[in-house]
């Protein structure tokens, strides 16, 4: 595992960086990962990839094992996210390759910059459904920034580093690169600065005009209501600083999307927190009250708008964007600053002076009445266990430190909502593509990136089974990652749509599953369920310091709902609210 | 409405794959398309006519330029332009009944580029307007038409137009030149 036999010296290993030297396709594919910084890849090996795993030995680059392609895919994205860097995946043709999918799809949703690596049969055969062959840059064509198809060895390198441009310039996202079996077995001369790409190509129609920007300064000085709304973009462009000083010298307050929560710090006074289809009423009311909207990093997600017809009808909306697409695409704005946010921002921020924003944040105070009241965790311990408890507390024994990989469901809601992220790239979750069995493997990625940082998982009973087989892989890698299951014993989130929408009509939703401690135990794992309240620290506590990975499975109320909840389709002030009453009776069968 | 398109892309397989792909995932229908090389060396050029909303002309135009092998677009929308298109129309006529083709094309200055005992082929170059004219008075015979062949449009602005991407590219001629800069400084490389 992992023993580099012939492992040469560092300067020896990186002379082929500088002088143009003979090698097999698949030494020209390491030599361009290590020229471009890479130090570890998610992979599994197969035929049509051999080559280029048996020359793995000659390079400084750690590989991990995952246990079903689709975790390599996540990983690489949760590498992306808690790092900022291009995160790297390696499968064989065919399902090696189809297997990757998801994980293509779920980054390119949420503009992750990866590169995918895949092995294909040799291009002598191509076309003709040879053993394991797909076309896998025809399949993954929709769900990719930009894919390649290398039949030569003397195009891998440039291939290659063409696809790390393009993974990480302007809006972010996924690339691969399928290489035949020959290209990988033949040689060529390599040379890493012979192969750098020509400078990216902007979009053409990137355009922050001076008049926008007088615009924008304009509508901002003059606002009675504004409200800004942080996406990803904030933390992709790492525009943090400067949304901050926005938001500080104009008074403005601040939502924030599901993957904007970091961009922003939690405890600041002008965070309202996160916006839309489950955000807290007063975030989506303010957003309906407002008379300005600074959308920065954005794209008005329907998770976000509810209905598009009733969205903020009384604001002026500017929208900060890279992406020229996203310009009126869901929602119509006033000014388009089509850029980069960071330096559209700092182009903004000279023309926008102080502002009294008191009378607007006070207004929005008060119309957050008595929710905190019904809060769950504000609520007397009632002997149940609920999610929101769980998330509490990890955040409060955490100090909100931790980086958070979390499924897709209620408890990824209930996170967003209860766990309160002060640092970027401390949230690391599937938005856009909602892609359950996420949160096991891109947390290994993230602790894989981050090794001195505490790593959890958040996952429910549902989504953990979809990937649970990479246990075997924090095993094997020896990595500390905490796991929280929060199980209900039902596909939660289905099922209170079914609650709310399909009169409680629970098909297909309860959900039988293995006893997680002793899955956990199976793979020399220790863990334990934790049944109420009471329990809940003392077990988080047991989990952080013990040495290696822990699970914990927490047995919470099974018919919890998350709220407020926008029903797809409807308007943003249109919420099902928190019950005022305590929303669940107590029943026999309940722990 | 009906949107016209004129966009370069480089000239690779796949390429045209990567255009068609966006309509299809946008469910538009692709009225026609022509793809041929162009004035520059590696650029294919295409003219893409489609029905879409009046407000889909910008989305479409930013998402084909998030393509990596599409170099420019230009939306022509109700620009000033030239469009042609080509088509070849095969007719059944006999040596008695070619006369009052023959009169036909004629008229529609179109012609005729094969002749048989049993059939001829029309060659004809214009607007839509003016080839749908020649086929519908054609259709007054039944069984006349046997096949008909349309290149689809092709558009040119009119006037002394060039993109701002085109522009920032270079002349031909500059473009040649550097290509040629290049294979030679790896010519020189390899000695």
């Amino acid at each position: 595992m992992g023993t580099k036999t012939n492992a040469t010296t560092a300067s020896d290993q990186n002379a082929h960086l500088t002088t143009p030297t003979r090698l097999t396709g698949a030494e020209i594919l390491w030599a361009t990962l290590v020229g471009e910084g890479v130090t570890d890849v998610f992979g599994y090996p197969g035929g049509a990839i051999l080559p280029v795993y048996d020359a793995l030995r000659k390079f400084p680059i750690h590989h991990i094992l995952v246990r079903h392609e689709q975790g390599a895919a996540h990983m690489a994205d949760g590498f992306a996210r808690a790092s900022g860097k291009v995160g790297v995946c390696l499968a064989t043709s065919g399902p090696g390759a189809t297997n990757l999918v998801t994980g293509i799809a779920t980054a390119m949703l949420d503009s992750i910059p990866m590169v995918c690596i895949t092995g294909n049969v040799s291009s002598k055969v191509l076309g003709t459904d040879a053993f394991q062959e797909v076309d896998i840059t025809g399949i993954t064509l929709p769900v990719t920034k930009h894919n390649f198809l290398v039949s030569r060895t003397e195009d891998v390198a440039k291939a290659v580093r063409e696809a790390f441009q393009i993974a990480k310039s302007g809006r972010p996202g996924p690339v691969l690169v399928d290489i035949t079996k020959d290209a990988q077995q033949g040689t060529a001369i390599f040379d890493f600065e012979a192969a750098k790409p020509k400078p990216y190509r902007p979009h053409p129609m990137l355009s922050v005009e001076d008049s926008g920007l007088a615009q924008a300064a304009e509508l901002i000085r003059s606002a009675k209501r504004p409200v800004i709304l942080a996406g990803h973009g904030v933390i992709e462009s790492q525009a943090m600083e400067q949304i901050q000083t926005l938001a500080e010298r104009a008074q403005i307050p601040i939502a924030l999307t599901l993957l904007g929560l970091g961009g922003f710090p939690a405890s600041h006074a002008l965070n309202l927190g996160m916006m839309g289809m489950h955000g807290e009423a007063w975030v989506n009311h303010a957003i309906q009250e407002a008379d300005l909207l600074i959308a920065c990093g954005m794209r008005f997600d329907d998770r976000v708008t509810g209905t598009t017809a009733t969205y903020a009808l009384k604001a002026k909306k500017i929208h900060i964007e890279v992406d020229p697409a996203e310009i009126n695409k869901n929602i119509k704005v006033d000014v388009a600053l089509i850029g980069d946010l960071r330096q559209v921002l700092e182009q903004l921020l000279p023309r926008v002076g102080g502002r009294d924003g008191s009378a607007w944040i006070k207004a929005i105070e008060a119309s957050k009445g008595a929710v905190s009241v019904h809060d769950i965790k504000n609520l007397p311990d009632s002997g149940h266990l609920y999610a929101a408890h769980v998330m509490h507390d990890l955040w409060r024994i955490t100090g909100g430190n931790a980086i958070v990989a979390t499924d897709v469901g209620q408890h990824q809601m209930w996170e967003a909502q209860y766990f309160h992220h002060e640092h970027p790239r401390t949230l690391v979750t599937s938005g856009g593509l909602g892609t359950m069995g996420y949160a096991l493997p891109a947390a290994i990625g993230a602790k894989v990136a981050c090794k001195d940082k505490e790593v959890w998982v958040i996952a429910g009973d549902g989504g953990f089974q979809m990937t649970a087989a990479e246990l075997a892989t924090i095993v094997q890698e020896k990595l500390k990652i905490n796991i929280a299951i929060i199980n209900n014993g039902y596909l939660g989130m289905v099922r209170q749509w079914q609650e709310f929408f399909y009169e409680s009509n629970y098909e297909a939703t309860p959900l039988v599953s293995p006893d997680f401690v002793k899955l956990a135990d199976a793979h020399g794992i220790p863990g334990r369920a934790v049944r109420t309240r009471a329990e809940v620290e003392a077990a988080v506590q047991e989990a952080r310091s013990s040495n290696g990975a822990f699970l914990l499975n927490f047995m919470v109320e099974k018919e919890d709902s998350v709220y407020p909840m926008i029903p797809a389709g409807s308007a943003l002030h249109e919420m099902i609210r928190r019950p005022d009453s305590d929303p669940l009776e107590e029943r026999a069968d309940d722990k | 409405m009906l949107h016209t398109f004129v966009a370069y892309v480089e000239d690779l397989p796949g390429v045209l794959t990567r255009v068609a792909s966006l309509f299809r995932r946008l469910n538009i229908n692709i009225n026609s398309l022509t793809v041929g090389r162009s004035e520059r060396p590696g650029l294919s050029r295409l003219t893409l006519v489609c029905e879409a909303s009046g407000e889909a002309g910008h989305r479409i135009r930013a998402s084909l330029f998030k393509l990596e092998n599409v170099v420019d677009v230009d939306d022509i929308a109700q620009a000033p332009s030239v469009t042609r298109e080509l088509a070849l129309i095969k007719v059944a006529a006999t040596p008695q009944t070619r006369g009052h083709i023959f009169d036909l094309v004629e008229v529609f200055r179109a012609r005729i580029v094969d002749l048989t005992s049993e059939s001829l082929m029309i060659e004809m170059t214009g607007v839509e307007s003016k080839i749908e004219g020649l086929i519908e008075v054609l259709r007054e015979d039944e069984g006349r038409i046997l096949e008909i062949c349309r290149s689809g449009k092709m558009t040119m602005r009119r006037g002394h137009h060039t993109s701002g991407v085109l522009r920032a590219m270079g002349t031909v001629t500059e473009v040649e030149q550097s290509a040629n800069a290049t294979e030679d400084n790896a010519a020189a490389k390899l000695k």
